[in-house]
């Protein structure tokens, strides 16, 4: 068979992604009646949403009485430093009770109460104890949940272990997708009526990083190409709390399920330093602050030996630190030789999460290219500036049911069809295209050109940013670009799973995330949120209410500002109501 | 601060063949088998296959057999072993290539298993569900379960007798135990277990437990406890009696 034959497969509507915002997206949209067919890189169940430990937020008030959507409301917006679209704030606050519940429903199992009801545990900048979980391994539940949900509902197909190259447009509307099979090379042609993008984040542009290979940024890529808006790309959160030894493990996620549970941070002195950084929330304050705070200690000369600080959780009982941080106790036990109920961990910030994304219709999920719709990390705009811990499982749940609705809805009207005529040629230099690399044996190795986009985002776009520094590592990323364009495998041509070759096509999508990421950070000239700027260090309100936006132009990349609707009357209230608490940046 | 050289054997090849093929990797402090792995993947082996995902034992992906014995790439480190170490696959399944096997037997298998079904009452019901911590918890132990499958290819009656259409394995069994221990769910799955499922196929030498990454108790609390719910409802007389006097017809008329 000729490498360029293809295999054509027809679905309503067509998920990228398997972790929950891809599943629960494929749920809704076969619960509307489409025939869903999910796509994912790696075996369903491995996605990334397993790494969210700490639990989801929702305002299911069973432990504090006061919580409200009102009050998460404004957590999520203050904690994102007020550029989130509010919309979907709102929506995420008002849903994600609702949306939990029905995980249990359908067979998740939270820890609970004594009462009975789901458990809620306190995490950074959450005013109230609000994130439902269980133990330390609330993604895998939720995971599981979506997962065995999903396989038993009408009408949804997975197929794994396949990667998609480049959608395909016809009358200015997504109608396809090609793609490839791991394991044999062997391609894929999906038509569809409409595409939800559920991807997930780009983290594996960083050196350190708690993502795995997965996260190359896929979605933002293929939405970007096919012409969608990108908003708030220079937001990229650094989680505080990665581990920093052994060398081999640095970069693996501590849960702030840490700090919820009550442990504290310390530097090199046995100074509780966060009481210099946000006294009143301490190390529950919002990520962005903890990260830069361990940043600053480290760099100031006051980290522990191996370039972190000390998260410190030996004051609760051993029986109840392995009850609820089960994995955290086994990962350093195993991986770090440290009981972590006798002695403390120690932690450096790690790359997390991408706050930015595809701009989406808060109701819909509909990204600005007709048929194509995004949920999840993939999409921008609920988080703003910084995320809150557990507010990505909410969101997956509760966009990728809307999303998936979204994308039903679109597949269903008359406008769209799986049988809209493709440009048979863009397939072909697809496919030329996706081939290439297998070709130049003599090529550069796909894996040194990727260390060395990390090394450059590492260096660059670090937690602290600059101007010049930010030029600098432009400039290394389009010379980057350049190679890529002609990289090789590492010099098997060999189809058979050839993870050289898979490789090099996932650099692409590194290269156009890590350029956005870079130009929109070189236009927003102030610090806010994730985005730090040494030489813009204050917040100007005057960009209160402006988010950047990356799109395609015939000139390249084009970042520009974006002003927001305002804020209506009513949630304005909401979230001056609560105003009252003291944050470090309102103090500035 | 690379502190030795690792003679890393990984075996390379696929259906057709294959053989062990010697590496030298220079060791870093903390390393784990898969970052050599990993290295020998970047630097001198850019097609070999091999699963990977979170890195820190939360996703099963990067389950092989470490020096014989099955393990997950990610959490066995390099300290653990001398200066050889040999990496082979997964021998349960059918190999794709390098280190990467086809598991989907276990896809279909987990799609055989009926979900989770609570009652109308507790489907009707506007309220959330009250449950307690201690009813929980039995379910709780099996939902750890991260799909590595290590336990499946350890299994005599899945490895060594090829027994994938008689027996689900010990993952499906703690999976099917997740079910039945769930505080609301109302199914009875004892006819899939003592048919397809094949509980009785399992002789409790407990090597799933062994190479379990989350510690499971596979065979203690999950298949001893669906095998004697197997035995109480076939060879009790006196249960059983009473079971049919009291209102357990529901559960008798569904075998």
């Amino acid at each position: 068979m000729s490498r360029a034959a293809y295999e054509t497969v027809e679905t309503d509507v067509l998920v990228l992604g398997a972790g929950g915002a891809g599943l629960r997206g494929a749920i809704a949209a076969a619960e509307s009646g489409a025939r869903v067919l999910v796509v994912c890189k790696s075996l369903l169940g491995k996605a990334h949403t397993v790494m969210a430990e700490g639990g989801v937020a929702a305002a299911l008030h069973n432990v504090a009485y006061q919580d409200t959507w009102e009050v998460h409301f404004a957590d999520t917006m203050k904690g994102g430093k007020l550029i989130n679209d509010w919309r979907m704030a709102e929506i995420h606050a008002k849903e994600s009770p609702e949306r939990v519940l029905e995980l249990e429903r359908w067979g998740a199992v939270f820890d609970r109460t004594w009462q009975g009801r789901i458990h809620q545990r306190p995490f950074g900048a959450h005013t109230y104890p609000r994130l439902a979980h269980i133990g330390d391994r609330t993604g895998l539940e939720l995971l599981r949940t979506l997962q065995d949900r999903a396989v038993h509902t009408n009408g949804v197909n997975v197929h794994m272990e396949v990667t998609v190259f480049k959608l395909l447009k016809a009358e200015g509307r997504i109608a396809g997708a090609l793609a490839y099979r791991r394991s044999d090379g062997s391609l894929i042609l999906y038509r569809c009526a409409a595409l939800l993008l559920a991807s997930g984040g780009a983290g594996k542009m960083y050196r350190v990083t708690s993502n795995s290979w997965e996260c190359t940024g896929d979605g933002t890529a293929l939405a970007y190409d096919a012409g969608a808006q990108l908003r708030d790309m220079e937001m990229v959160q650094f989680h505080p709390t990665g581990m920093v030894w052994p060398a081999g493990v640095r970069g693996i996620l501590v849960t702030e399920g840490v700090r919820g549970e009550g442990g504290v941070l310390r530097n090199k002195d046995g100074e509780r330093f966060m009481e210099r950084y946000d006294v009143e929330r301490m190390e529950l304050s919002s990520r962005d602050i903890v990260a830069r705070a361990i940043n600053s200690e480290v760099n100031s000369g006051r980290g522990s030996p191996h370039g972190g600080v000390f998260l410190d959780i030996t004051h609760r009982k051993p029986d109840y630190i392995k009850r609820k941080l089960p994995s955290m106790y086994e990962q350093f036990l195993k991986l770090a030789k440290v009981d972590i109920t006798k002695h403390p961990m120690e932690v450096a910030p790690t790359i997390h999460y991408a706050m930015g994304g595809v701009r989406v219709d808060p109701e819909t999920g509909a990204s600005t290219v007709p048929g194509l719709y995004a949920a999840g990390e993939v999409a921008g705009g609920l988080h703003g500036a910084n995320r809150l811990g557990g507010n990505s499982l909410s969101d997956l749940l509760v966009f990728g049911k809307r999303a998936g609705e979204g994308a039903a809805a679109a597949a269903s009207s008359s406008s769209a069809s799986a049988r809209a005529k493709l440009d048979q040629r863009e397939i072909e230099d697809a496919i030329a295209e996706l081939m290439a690399p297998l070709d130049r044996p003599a090529g550069e190795n796909p894996y040194q050109l990727q260390v060395e986009i990390q090394e450059t985002m590492s260096k660059y776009a670090p937690i602290v940013r600059d101007g010049p520094g930010l030029e600098s590592g432009l400039d290394k990323i389009l010379e980057l670009g350049g190679r890529a364009k002609t990289c090789g495998t590492g010099g098997s041509p060999t189809l058979a799973f050839n993870p050289g070759w898979h490789t090099a096509n996932d650099l692409h999508s590194m290269l156009v995330n890590a350029e956005a990421l870079l130009r929109s950070a070189l236009d927003r000239k102030e610090s806010r949120g994730a985005h730090a700027r040494s030489d813009f260090p204050k917040t100007d309100p005057q960009l209160d209410d402006v988010n950047f936006i990356a799109e395609k132009s015939p000139d390249g990349m084009f970042v520009g500002p974006q002003r927001r609707l305002e804020l209506p009357g009513h949630l304005a209230d909401v979230l001056h109501h609560s105003y009252a608490r003291f944050t470090p940046e309102e103090r500035e | 601060m690379q502190i030795s050289d690792l003679d890393l054997r990984i075996w390379r090849g696929d259906g057709a063949g294959g053989e062990l093929i010697s590496y030298r990797v220079p060791v870093r402090e903390g390393m784990v088998v898969l970052d050599a792995v990993l290295w020998v993947q970047a630097n001198l082996a850019s097609d070999l296959a091999v699963r990977w995902n979170c890195k820190a034992a939360k996703c099963g992906s990067c389950s092989a057999e470490i020096d014989g014995f099955p393990r997950l790439m990610c959490k066995s480190p390099i300290a653990e072993y001398g200066e050889q170490v040999t990496v082979r696959p997964m021998k349960a399944f059918p190999l794709i290539k390098d280190l990467v096997t086809d598991v989907a037997w276990n896809y279909e298998v987990n799609k055989q298993i009926p979900p989770f079904t609570p009652s109308e009452k507790d489907v009707s019901s506007s309220e959330p569900w009250r449950m307690h911590q201690k009813d929980v918890d039995r379910a709780i132990e099996f939902r750890k379960c991260i799909e590595c499958f290590l336990c499946q290819d350890v299994c005599h009656v899945i490895s060594n007798h090829n027994g994938k259409d008689v027996f689900y394995g010990p993952r499906f069994m703690a999976r099917i135990a997740s079910l039945e221990m769930h505080p609301k769910d109302t199914l009875d799955r004892r006819p899939l277990l003592e048919g397809k499922a094949g509980v009785g196929y399992c002789n409790i030498t407990k090597c799933c437990t062994e190479v379990c990454p989350e510690h499971i108790k596979i065979t203690d609390n999950a298949i001893i406890p669906l095998k004697e719910r197997m035995d109480d409802a076939y060879f009790d007389p006196v249960r059983w009696a009473l079971q049919r006097l009291g209102g357990g017809q529901e559960r008798d008329a569904e075998k």
